[in-house]
């Protein structure tokens, strides 16, 4: 079992990740990867896919990173640790190695839902003992704030900019935490950097668990969201207390909701503070907002009923 | 003792790769490549190897999965051909950029479209330039011996660069020969064993591998590498003396066939050598100076030597069985000019198209060219520097 999560304990540990990398101020990435770092009792190694964190952690010769960490390309984040892990567990099986690693794969979402869902979907199938962590900003933010199959219904951005007639983006995100869950893996969670004792409990959990472990992590990035550069958390927050980014697992095929809002916030709370969604504010875009609500809505009751089928 | 065996291209690969035994093995399918991965997953099913097996889902994962390996700290193989080897194109330049020893089979395959399955060039030739070392094979046994040789000479301390063993679709790959196997404890011996530099899985001393490098500093990265390239030769030629005193079969940059002597010559790579080789014998004994050689560590190409080896002959034809579209000759054509151009006194070069799909190259073909060098070194006329032979036009 994972050891319960305490503050203190957690600020006794070391930080993972160097202060002086050069992630924009406020961004909500270096946040998540410090925490899940944090969470881990074992040594880690990590791959990371190209994107923000990837370009802003590790420019020649300096690197924030205080674990061993590859980079390789932008669609392989989960194939690289892979091949790590294999050659772990080929050492480990000749006694040339004996230690207790883990091993942890940063992508983004265009990394990760797009062009990497290949790479990511063989490495969980072939069930190499890894964790995948998508830090999900909603947008290719590194090529500055295009739009991926993450990006929110409605939402602005360069490549499918709100204009006069094309109100942002318009279709529906992808649901990859499900889509991952899918592959009959152990555990598939979602997790918020606002709920931190959430996201760690699940970290742990994981890395406990044998096997490949998927987890989707909501990471503000205030230059695309149009948002304050202090409003990481409170924009996470927000998410979830709106159902937005429910936190829940899904661990050998059980769902469980691990945080219910007692009161759930109408989604304009989450929408109005990013600049992102500002479009959807002028007059006649009720509609448009309607459509959100309802969205969001219909999907919140979807798992709750899914946990449900499991808690008879 | 060596043992006398009748195998095919592929199956005497799959074996040397077994003698090896590396730590990591990545395998996906792709004719005519495929039976040499069935067959060396056949050894880690029956425990003949200590390999782990990454059974990935593409050939991008494949060579995605061998670049965490190595980095990881450990011997990785993999192999290809056509549209994998295509497939890998981003990761295969991130594997030499980071200097990473992993080793390749390529069974070389025509490129689409249209589809082929077939031997030719087109695939290890567009990836000439990605920054991995060439060996080519002209049949099993030198797929066999290069195979062997690509270990010590990828994780040479001085070069710790990826090798690919180019060895000829279905020609090579399916057809039975004759060939030597060196023994288990022979080539365990003759590679030894392998020591990462800064692996990964040393968390005692972490390191950041796939840095972003800018403007300031990326430019001394690849002047860094180019350095390397200079320094493969020798290594290729310590590692194939090393491997002669155990094998009695002697390997070197290219192999030059009656070239001394010879007027006239040929330069074609791989499976073609072999028949060039027969008819250049039937000239010899009609009294004409014919010669040939044959390319073997075709990257980092070794420019001087193979201008000082072609540089006395009249006539020379470059065989390609690829060609370069929008450029106006094949790639080996190119990188010969390139090595004769240094010298006042060279031959008059001209360039073949052939075998393209898997077309086959017969000793007519040869003979076709010899003929025509002939004239050239004669009356020192060119009907046409380049043209594709074999070919309904
Ligand atoms: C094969 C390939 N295509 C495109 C790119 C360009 N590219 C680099 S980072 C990036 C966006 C990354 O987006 P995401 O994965 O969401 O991470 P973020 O930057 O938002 O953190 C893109 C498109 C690339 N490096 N490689
Ligand atoms: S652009 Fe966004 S995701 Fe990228 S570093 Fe800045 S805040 Fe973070
Ligand atoms: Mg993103």
């Amino acid at each position: 079992m994972a050891k319960p999560v305490t503050l203190k304990e957690l600020s006794k540990k070391e930080i993972l990740l160097a202060s002086g990398h050069r992630l924009c101020a406020g961004c909500g990435a270096p946040i998540v990867v410090k925490m899940v770092l944090l969470a881990s009792d074992y040594p880690v190694i990590a791959s990371n896919a190209t994107g923000c964190l990837e370009v802003s952690s590790c420019i020649s010769d300096y690197t924030a990173w205080k674990i061993p960490w590859i980079h390789n390309a932008f669609e392989n984040a989960a194939a690289t640790i892979s091949g790590v892990e294999t050659m772990y567990r080929s050492l480990k099986k000749q006694g040339k190695i004996d230690k207790e690693i883990k091993f942890i794969a940063f992508g983004g979402d265009g990394g990760t839902y797009d062009i990497g869902l290949q790479s990511l979907s063989g490495a969980m199938e072939r069930g190499h003992d890894m964790l995948y962590i998508c830090y999900d900003n909603g947008a290719y933010m590194n090529t500055g704030i295009q739009r991926s199959s993450a990006t929110p219904f409605g939402a602005d951005t360069t490549t499918r900019p709100a204009g006069s007639v094309v109100p942002g983006k318009t279709e529906q995100r992808k649901n990859l935490t499900k889509i991952m869950a899918a592959h009959n893996i152990p555990y598939a969670a979602q997790a918020s950097p606002s709920h931190w004792a959430d996201l760690v409990r699940k970290v742990r959990k994981a890395l406990e668990i044998p096997g490949p472990k998927f987890m989707n992590i909501i990471s503000p990035c205030n230059r695309g969201w149009r948002s304050r550069t202090d409003d990481a958390i409170m924009l996470s927050r927000l998410a979830v207390e709106t159902c937005y980014w429910p936190l829940y697992e899904i661990e050998n095929g059980v769902t469980k909701i691990t945080f219910k809002p007692k009161e759930k916030k109408p989604i304009v709370d989450f929408l109005k503070p990013q600049g992102r969604f500002k479009h959807l504010f002028k007059p006649d875009s009720e509609e448009l907002l309607r459509k959100i609500q309802e969205d969001i809505d219909r999907e919140w009751e979807r798992l709750q009923k899914e946990e449900a089928c499991f808690s008879s | 003792m060596a043992k006398i065996v009748a195998v095919t291209g592929n199956e005497a690969v799959a074996n040397a790769l077994r003698q090896v035994n590396p730590d990591v093995c990545a395998a996906y399918p792709i004719t005519p490549q495929t039976d040499m991965m069935q067959r060396f997953s056949s050894f880690v099913s029956d425990g003949k190897v200590k390999t782990e097996l990454i059974l990935v889902e593409s050939e991008h994962s494949s060579m995605s999965a061998c670049v965490g390996a190595s980095a990881a700290g450990g011997r990785v193989i993999t192999a290809t051909s056509s549209q994998g080897l295509a497939l890998m194109n981003e990761i295969l330049y991130i594997a030499s950029g980071t200097r990473l020893p992993i080793v390749m089979p390529v069974v070389n395959r025509a490129l689409s479209a249209p589809l082929n399955i077939h031997g030719d060039h087109s695939d290890a030739m567009y990836a000439r330039d990605t920054g991995w070392i060439q060996l080519w094979s002209e049949n099993a046994q030198e797929a066999y011996d290069n195979t062997i040789q690509a270990f010590p000479i990828a994780e040479h301390i001085d070069i710790r660069l990826p090798v690919m063993i180019c060895l000829d679709g279905f020609i090579i790959s399916h057809s039975i020969e004759r060939i030597e196997y060196l023994d288990d404890e022979q080539v365990q011996n003759f590679v030894g064993d392998f020591k990462q530099l800064y692996p990964l899985l040393d968390i005692q001393h972490p390191v950041s591998y796939g840095p972003l490098i800018l403007p300031d500093y990326y430019m001394e990265f690849r002047r860094a590498q180019a350095e390397v390239n200079t320094k493969v030769s020798k290594v290729v030629l310590d590692v194939a003396s090393d491997f002669e005193k155990l094998s009695g079969r002697k390997y070197g940059l290219f192999e030059t066939y009656r070239l001394e002597d010879a007027e006239i010559g040929i330069v074609i790579l791989n499976s073609a050598a072999g028949t060039t080789k027969d008819v250049i014998d039937e000239f010899r004994n009609k009294g004409i100076k014919a010669g040939l050689l044959k390319p073997r560590l075709y990257r980092p190409f070794p420019y001087e030597e193979t201008g000082e080896a072609l540089k006395h002959l009249k006539a020379l034809c470059v065989l390609d069985r690829a060609d370069c579209f929008g450029s106006s000759f094949g790639p080996v054509y190119s990188d010969i000019a390139a090595s004769l151009y240094p010298f006042k006194d060279k031959p008059v070069l001209v360039n073949k198209i052939y075998g393209l799909g898997g077309r086959d190259y017969l000793p007519e073909h040869a003979e076709i060219v010899l003929n025509e060098l002939v004239d050239i070194a004669e009356t020192g006329k060119v009907k046409s520097y380049k043209e594709y032979i074999g070919v309904r036009e």
